[in-house]
């Protein structure tokens, strides 16, 4: 039985399978968007048109690059405003053309740089998910890796959000929680094991729709087993969305994240 | 009998916002901006701004409300809401408690419906001194209710942050709170609402990420701290010590993130403006 804290080794593992590789096994004519045209190019959120199973879908994901170069050309998948900016774009499109939507999400968090707070991170990240929770086209979110707080959730709001079984999804890393709660970020393991940041946690909590089972030993050591749940995953879940109205996809958009935390025990 | 309700409000309202600032009447005060210690009965009456150097401290919700609303007025909304505990987080619920006793606050919002200089409109107002404001379950569905209410009256919105972010202990609930206000928000705004978004020190984390990020229009304190990142984890990330004035309202507003940076005193003049310019802001 794996602890929470294996998981999120796991989930930050360097060979797992990113936004690069699903986009090769399971997309084909892909078309890269590049650029928020404002500003910059952020090659830490990765975009574009690419066909699933025939069908024209927007993909829409963090990318943290495999090898050192791209790890820092992508920040180690930390995006800028621009990066979100960008998103914002690409989802305006995907709605206009009726396309819809699948996400990887795969990120530490939003960057925390001087620049990046100078463009506003935080205005661009709000607007992100405005924009998600505004779509009338299907909308399929998939936690891949780390959902690392808000940087993960811009990408997030979706109509259902599928986790892998040793992804993690927070309000902040367990480091950075457990620096804030106890001052202390060695004790990452204890923070990892209350922060319910599971699969299965998020699962029961409602956070998340759907458990996607994982090769034993981890997504990194079966990339094809990874490449044919996700497929079959995420070409269910679209079938089943789309026989959904635009007004009924919105609908219950809102209304499942509406329902967010509802089920916790009142404290008086 | 409308008066009698009326005054009655009025009352409640008073003795919120007094006993919020129970500790400082008679006492010196210091300014954090200045260092210098003045009677805290000078401080801009009651708005804690300081009389010597204009420095802005934190000021309550129930205090901010009563200097926003009309006599009378104030209703609160959902008062008597508050917080869960869904991680089962050690201590939280006593901690909860221990502050509910010692703010006069249920949690670190208040809402309400009152009027300012006639306008009807909806207010939430985050106070720093409940958890540093930090927004969980009970702060995004509070806010979310406000802006509920607001878009079934068909009323304008007004929103004065001021938070620390997510709220920790709340884990990823929390985080699912920034969803949740931004789909209201966005959902009120595309059917016409007016938003006011008022941004106090400090604004940062999830709730600039957010609800705070989003008004039609931006207005915020002088030297208010608003960033989504703090700045002690960039200067961590970046190895660079920030330039004096970052991430402070006049910053945001030469970067173009803010309409005006407003005087603690002169809001109820610059809102009332606004809410004249869009005819009451009224949607229809």
């Amino acid at each position: 039985m794996l602890t929470p804290e294996d998981r999120v080794k796991l989930a930050r593992h360097n060979d797992r399978p990113g936004i690069t590789d699903y986009l090769g096994a399971l997309f084909t004519d892909f078309f890269q968007q590049r650029g928020d045209r404002h500003c910059g190019e952020d090659e830490s959120i990765l975009g574009g048109i690419a066909r699933f199973h025939d069908q024209p879908v927007t993909v829409l994901g963090h990318r943290k690059g495999k090898t050192l170069e791209e790890n820092v050309a992508c920040r180690f998948g930390m995006p800028n405003p621009e990066g979100y900016r960008k998103a914002i774009r690409i989802l305006e499109q995907a709605e206009k053309f009726r396309r819809p939507v699948i996400t990887f999400i795969d990120t530490p968090g939003a960057y925390p740089g001087k620049e990046a707070e100078m463009r506003g991170q935080g205005d661009a990240i709000a607007r992100c998910m405005a924009c998600m929770s505004g779509l009338t086209v299907p909308v399929i979110a998939v936690v891949t890796g780390e959902g690392g707080s808000g940087g993960a959730l811009a990408l997030g709001v979706a109509n259902r959000v599928l986790m892998l079984e040793n992804a993690v999804y927070s309000v902040l890393s367990p480091e950075g929680f457990a620096s804030i709660l106890w001052k202390d970020p060695g004790r990452s393991a204890e923070a990892a094991a209350v922060m319910k940041l599971t699969a299965q946690d998020l699962y029961k909590g409602g956070v998340i729709q759907e458990i996607l089972p994982e090769p034993e030993g981890g997504a990194h050591t079966d990339y094809a087993a990874v490449f044919r749940v996700v497929d079959e995953a995420l070409q269910r879940n679209l079938t089943l969305l789309s026989k959904q109205s635009p007004r009924a996809l919105a609908e219950s958009c809102y209304k499942m994240f509406r329902a967010m935390g509802n089920g916790g025990k009142e404290q008086s | 009998m409308t008066q009698l309700f009326r005054q009655r409000r009025d009352r409640i309202l008073a003795y919120q916002a007094m006993r919020q600032g129970r500790a400082l009447s008679l006492q010196q005060l210091c300014c954090e901006g200045c260092g210098q210690e003045s009677p805290a009965m000078q401080w801009n009456e009651g708005l804690m701004v300081c009389p010597k150097c204009g420095h802005h401290m934190p000021l309550g919700a129930y205090s901010r409300l009563h200097q926003l609303l009309d006599a009378g007025s104030f209703r609160e909304l959902d008062g008597d809401l508050v917080g869960r505990d869904p991680l089962e987080f050690p201590g939280y619920p006593e901690k909860l408690a221990a502050l509910r006793e010692k703010t006069g606050l249920k949690e670190s919002v208040v809402t309400a419906y009152g009027t300012l200089r006639g306008y009807g409109a909806v207010f939430a107002v985050l106070d720093s001194s409940f958890l540093m404001g930090s927004m969980g379950w009970a702060v995004g569905e509070k806010v979310t209710r406000a802006v509920e209410y607001a878009g079934r009256h068909r009323l304008p919105l007004i929103i004065f942050s001021a938070s620390g972010g997510a709220r920790m202990q709340e884990g990823i609930y929390s985080l699912m709170q920034m969803a949740k206000t931004t789909a209201a928000i966005t959902r009120f705004q595309q059917n016409g609402g007016l938003y006011i978004s008022c941004l106090t020190h400090p604004t940062t984390g999830g709730v600039t990420a957010s609800f705070a990020s989003l008004g039609d229009v931006m207005l915020a304190e002088p030297g208010a701290l608003i960033g989504f990142a703090g700045p002690r984890v960039i200067e961590q990330t970046i190895g660079e010590k920030l330039p004096e004035g970052f991430q402070r309202s006049e910053a945001l507003l030469e970067n173009g993130f803010l309409d005006k940076i407003v005087n603690r005193s002169q809001w109820p003049e610059v809102l009332a403006q606004l809410l004249a310019l869009h005819k009451g802001g009224k949607s229809c």
